[in-house]
């Protein structure tokens, strides 16, 4: 990795590992921009504490694996680059618990959630919120591992097979209220103090993800743009994608993602996701070589 | 382009042209990630892993 930018154009380090459509195109982004971009492949790359200092170089992150994201955010950080999103941020966004108690700490509206650690305290909570309830691993995306569940018995089942799954996040019992929403959940995109594109994911499945197979529908950002700033806000901000679900007229927040694909949300938008980070980026890397210097 | 041998089948690709992490399909269906150049290496991409997302 290099040293800080020169003055000029704009140095950005971007870390990856497998390259999805969306590093290329904050690749093209950020160099059609006039960003330097210096490529660097997570894998091969490692760090050691002190060894270098890296006061006005901007990072951004595109790792895929959380504990690696958040790995290489702390190591960073600590030789004094901007990283995007901060380490702080992915921490917080990377666990629902932390997420959520986030959300809970600044008033920003979500479904009631709640954390336990036994399968008595969960089924109280379920009486209390109402079957059926979302029971949610702390860690994981693309709505992977999440199971709606309908009674007594199927609860018994998934923390049974969550029991022997082993590892220590699978015994943090993530529950939510089911909230009834509307065959489709929303997202907005915040790129600094700024929501840029707003989608709906429809699809037949519960969990209205792109991953799986969820249609996407261009919305108007306007109606979204108090809560999912407040949320971006909660999290620490930067680069978000603000999970919203429509209970009634009531919006609430239901994730907040630091590593958003958009690869599907340009074209029914009619915005160009990729460019607006890339000027948020470039702006941000300048002001911090600025700062620096 | 070049035909390149892998334990996973064979690669028609253009040396020059990969990047590190792309993803290529070899000839049998399977999905490679590119991780070495120099010299030209790939592993089996795993779909995802528990900690992947967004």
């Amino acid at each position: 990795m290099s040293s800080a930018p020169s003055r000029g154009a704009p140095s950005i380090t971007v870390l990856h590992d497998r390259l999805r459509p969306e590093e290329q195109l904050l690749f093209d982004a950020l160099e059609q921009r006039g960003a330097h971009v210096e490529r660097v492949y997570a894998p091969a790359w490692h760090w050691q504490a002190g060894a270098a200092r890296r006061e006005g170089e901007t990072v951004l992150l595109r790792t895929l694996s959380h504990a690696r994201t958040l790995a290489i955010a702390r190591a960073l950080e600590a030789d004094g680059a901007q990283v995007i999103n901060s380490a702080h941020v992915i921490e917080v966004c990377g666990d629902k618990a932390a997420t959520t108690a986030a959300l809970a700490a600044a008033g920003v509206p979500q479904p009631r959630t709640a954390i336990a650690f036994g399968r008595d305290e969960v089924l109280a909570i379920a009486e209390d919120f109402g079957w059926p309830i979302v029971l949610k691993p702390v860690v994981g995306s693309w709505g992977r591992m999440i199971s709606r569940l309908s009674d007594v018995d199927a609860l018994d089942a998934v923390l049974e097979h969550k029991t022997h799954l082993g590892g220590p996040q699978h015994q943090v019992f993530y529950v939510q209220e089911h909230v009834n929403k509307p065959g489709r959940d929303l997202r907005a995109f915040v790129v600094g103090d700024r929501v840029v594109a707003a989608i709906a994911r429809e699809g037949e499945d519960w969990r209205t993800n792109t991953a799986r197979g969820a249609v996407v529908r261009g919305m108007p950002t306007g109606p979204m743009e108090e809560i999912a700033l407040a949320a971006a806000r909660a999290v620490g901000g930067g680069v978000l994608a603000v999970d919203l679900l429509e209970s009634g007229s009531e919006l609430l927040i239901s994730e907040v993602n630091h590593g958003l694909e958009f690869r599907n949300s340009s074209a029914p938008t009619g915005v160009d996701i990729p460019g607006e980070i890339a000027s948020y980026l470039i702006a941000q890397a300048e002001r911090y070589a600025q700062h620096v210097s | 382009m070049q035909t390149v041998s892998t334990p996973y089948g064979r690669l028609d690709l253009d040396p020059t042209a990969l990047q590190l992490g792309e993803l290529v399909v070899s000839d049998d269906g399977v999905e490679l990630e590119v991780v070495s150049l120099n010299p030209l290496q790939f592993e089996i991409a795993p779909e995802e892993a528990e900690d992947w997302g967004e």
